[in-house]
């Protein structure tokens, strides 16, 4: 095994860096799968009963658990494993992410075939959480060592993967259950260990291709910069002291605020636009040829159609980063955001599903942009020697909205319907307070500035240790 | 410092860069085409 080890990943002369991404994208696809869980919740709930949910089935509440535990392992796993992915480099980690991921696609086949949930929120919630949470950071460092010149398209090439992932499991799952289905079987378990081996091998070649710049490489007519430049810094701010700063804090928030905002829409998109539009979206697929029959697979379109510009954002924004800087693409995001989401009540009011339909996707263009630009801005604020391991504990914000966003959607919601508020409506007051908090992100995301001095590194000694 | 050595990529490499890609973009293609073919019903 001593292949994983980083010095054997050092590049060599006249290797391209372009190969890097794809290496990335190998992790990222595939652990992007978790976006398209969902997809598993239905069948999973009819396990006993085949064709309907009887007594003894899993419920669909309890089912949602297993992707919250996946976000909340990813979170802790990132955070804890940070500094060590930073350690062992790229390939070690990859590999590791890759067995606890599939590892636990395999447990919880096991869990399905016995019918028995803990080993699922075992399998698919802790062990393949931190595989999440290791493969997610694993090459992003990396890239930004490869790409100092344009570190926010590196990363938004490797975080658009996972947003991609959901685009690729959800498609690969359906089909595979359709193949594996019989009279006395859904089919869930074996397309889990399908999956699995699927993804284990297509990891492996990411973990084959990855390789690390040698010590003093830059790319060609790049010159590092000697002196910060604003909010850019040229030393580094180590894991340790970078946690303990001001900054941290800010974007842990700014994070915190994008996401939950994002992914409590994310979760109810589906919902949303059936019972905002309902009536008219009958009429309106009514006369259609092809397949779509009721709301439920409008709504699913929907979320299709959104997931598309989630996964677009992350590169678009995070390139555009490169040109505008972090702070004024972080601007844009709560600001544009907020104002979105205060005029989607109004085009839903409007009965507009075009203009409602256009929000949202601008919308989730940000909240994936703001995952695939915080690594650049993180890697601007601290320098890059721990920035892998920082960013795996400002994931632990990602932990937090996921479950915030949809606990803040669902709640409010329900508080209205029992108020007596109609259903199309009682996403008005959700929208509003979501703008609210995007406006306490843009404060916070104004406040940013360079660290103090005394939060940076004194010696190279102590970076590279 | 010894840097820029590695800077001109090796022409030999241009085969496996682009079999990484295509190896990386068909899935991902495939996942965005069938996801915009269901979407798509929407407008229609």
């Amino acid at each position: 095994m001593d292949f994983l080890d980083s010095r054997h990943s050092v590049a060599k002369p006249g290797f391209s860096r372009w190969l890097v991404p794809p290496a990335a994208l190998c992790i990222h696809l595939c652990i992007g799968q978790a976006y398209a869980f969902s997809v598993f919740n239905k069948p999973m709930s009819q396990l006993l009963g085949i064709t309907e949910h009887v007594p003894g089935d899993w419920s669909i509440a309890d089912l949602g658990w297993i992707f919250s535990l996946a976000i909340l392992f990813l979170g802790l796993g990132a955070a804890f494993f940070g500094k060590w992915v930073e350690d062992v480099g790229p390939r070690k980690a990859m590999f590791a992410a890759a067995c606890l991921f599939c590892g636990g696609l395999f447990v919880s086949a096991i869990g399905v075939s016995l019918h028995q949930l803990w080993i699922v929120f075992l399998g698919y919630g802790v062990i393949g959480g931190i595989g999440l949470g290791i493969g997610y950071i694993s090459p992003v460092s990396t890239l930004i060592k490869w790409f100092p010149d344009r570190p926010g398209l590196a990363t938004g090439t490797a975080i658009m993967g996972f947003g991609g992932g959901a685009l690729i499991g959800a498609p690969l799952a359906v089909n595979l259950m359709a193949h594996y289905k019989t009279a006395d079987n859904v089919g869930v378990a074996q397309t889990m260990g399908t999956m699995g081996a699927i993804y284990l091998m297509f990891m492996m070649v990411g973990v084959l291709i990855v390789r690390i710049p040698r010590a003093g490489w830059s790319p060609a007519g790049y010159v590092a910069p000697t002196a910060s430049q604003g909010l850019i810094t040229s030393r580094n701010i180590l894991v340790g002291e970078a946690w303990k700063t001001p900054q941290f804090r800010l974007l842990w928030l700014v994070l915190f605020l994008n996401v939950t905002a994002g992914i409590g829409v994310l979760g109810q998109a589906s919902l949303m636009i059936q019972e905002m539009f309902g009536p008219r979206l009958l009429h309106h697929l009514a006369g259609t040829p092809e397949a779509i029959k009721d709301l439920a697979v409008a709504g699913a379109a929907f979320v299709g159609l959104i997931s598309i510009f989630n996964m677009a954002g992350r590169i678009f924004w995070s390139s555009t980063s490169d040109r505008i800087g972090r702070k004024p693409t972080y601007m844009i995001f709560f600001a544009l955001g907020a104002v979105l989401y205060t005029l989607v009540p109004t085009f839903g009011h409007m009965g507009n599903i075009a203009l409602f339909v256009i929000a949202f996707c601008i919308i989730l263009t940000m909240y994936g942009g703001g995952f695939a630009t915080i690594p650049a801005y993180l890697r601007d604020i601290f320098g890059t020697a721990n920035v892998g391991a920082i960013h795996g504990r400002l994931l632990t914000a990602w932990s937090a909205a996921g479950v915030a966003g949809p606990v803040l959607i669902n709640y409010i919601r329900q508080y209205q319907l029992d108020h007596g508020v109609a259903k199309a409506d009682a996403y008005s007051i959700t929208m509003y307070i979501m703008a609210g908090l995007l406006v306490i992100g843009f404060i916070c995301n104004f406040a940013m500035k360079p660290a103090d001095e005394k939060y940076y590194a004194k010696k190279l000694a102590e970076v590279s240790a | 410092m010894n840097a820029n050595v590695g800077d001109v990529p090796d022409p030999g490499n241009t085969p496996k860069l682009v079999a990484a890609w295509v190896f990386v973009g068909i899935p991902l293609l495939w996942g965005v085409w069938v996801t915009l073919n269901n979407a798509i019903k929407l407008f229609q």
